[in-house]
């Protein structure tokens, strides 16, 4: 720590930012929601394992089936981005790397939800 | 970027050998981390094996054996020898914990010891904890209150007072900090688990009328959200505290306050 601030102005450094728990909360929500939502998922995949094209749709065609499967690709797609987030304010120090990696990965985290939600949308309004 | 690999200039070369006397029957060799800033050279190991019948039982009995009678050049902080006053903390065999009261018999093969990991290193085993401490001075560990000084004690039931245990023993050795990794990975910004145990312990007392602003000062994405309960606060602290149970009770204090 050689530096001529004092080790107080440095340990205090820009101060608190005043968030952060919302982040936390909405980390443990998230988990929570994906822990049904996940056995929902998986008994589904296995109901339909080995049926036909048509038999897929048509049971995705409920708008009970697709809005669950919706709202798990939602939280998939928000959890994953409050995790990477994390993993990328951990590792990546240099300040212009670390923004420009938190910005690419929420648009890619975004893109990818909403497509994935259209897609679940364009099999229930029977467009694919 | 993380570095996973040591720079160049902190690599670890072979050091001397110190061999045991010659009618020594029971022996123990104890490799030890020695880095001279002067010198200039690559930190090195330097191997010194011990007369066991002729050393205290701990660790640190040891390293003052060491240092008194075959190498006065070894450098290390010691003070109370009982496990109170935190300086002999080093990384012995790969956990952190203090050399006092670690006993030599409890230890398997070569005993390693190096300085608490992460840390600047002043010389041999001396870490710099300058940042450290001035991270506990940041959190502001004394009692603040607005209202007018009692005229006695200020009173405390002892249920509320119960809430201190686990916290106030804490010696502030540095053990939990310097094993954490995220503390490792951002020192700069996160307080790491001993300075929020600290900053838990006045949370927590009932006598502290500035329980709001303390919360207020922690929240913050990285000097308390850094924590990612990796747990090795815990398992590694001497006095067998819990800094992960303060920080989780901290995270809790925030979710509640906010509706």
């Amino acid at each position: 720590m050689s530096s001529i601030r004092s080790s107080l102005a440095g340990a205090r450094g820009l101060g608190s930012a005043k968030s952060g728990t919302g982040h936390f909360w909405a980390q443990r929500v998230s988990a929570i929601a994906l822990v049904p939502l996940t056995l929902w998922f998986v008994a589904c995949l296995a109901s339909q394992f080995g049926a036909s094209y048509s038999s897929v749709t048509n049971w995705l065609s409920s708008p009970f089936q697709a809005s669950l499967l919706a709202i798990y690709l939602a939280a998939i797609f928000y959890h994953s981005q409050l995790g990477l987030q994390t993993i990328i304010e951990d590792y990546v120090h240099m300040e212009a790397a670390k923004i420009g990696a938190l910005i690419s990965l929420q648009l890619i985290n975004i893109l990818l939800a909403v497509s994935a939600i259209v897609s679940v949308l364009m099999i229930l309004v029977g467009a694919a | 970027m993380a570095e996973f690999r040591l720079p160049k200039n902190s690599r670890i070369s072979k050091g001397k050998r110190y061999p045991a006397p010659k009618d020594a029957k029971n022996t123990k060799t104890f490799r030890i981390y020695r880095w001279e800033p002067e010198a200039g050279e690559n930190p090195r190991v330097d191997s010194y094996t011990l007369d066991l019948d002729r050393c205290g039982p701990m660790v640190l009995d040891a390293l003052i054996k060491i240092k008194n009678e075959i190498d006065p050049t070894l450098a290390f902080r010691r003070s109370c020898r009982e496990g109170i006053c935190g300086s002999c903390a080093f990384n012995i065999d790969g956990k952190n914990t203090l050399a006092c009261i670690t006993r030599i018999e409890d230890t398997d093969g070569d005993v390693r010891i190096y300085p608490l990991p992460h840390m600047p290193i002043v010389k041999d085993l001396v870490p710099d904890l300058t940042h450290f401490y001035a991270q506990l001075e940041s959190i502001e560990p004394w009692i603040k209150t607005d209202s007018p000084a009692p005229t006695r004690e200020r009173l405390q039931t002892p249920e509320d007072r119960a809430k201190l245990d686990g916290f106030y023993e804490c010696i502030l050795c540095a053990c939990c900090s310097t094993a954490c990794p995220s503390y490792w990975w951002n020192p700069e910004r996160y307080l790491g688990p001993a300075v929020l145990l600290q900053a838990y312990r006045w949370i927590v007392d009932s006598r502290d009328e500035a329980t709001g602003d303390r919360l207020d000062e922690l929240e913050d994405p990285f000097k308390l959200y850094r924590c990612h309960t990796i747990m090795n606060c815990t398992s590694t602290c001497p006095k067998g505290l819990n800094p992960a149970k303060a920080i989780a009770e901290t995270k809790k204090l925030m979710v509640e306050r906010r509706g």
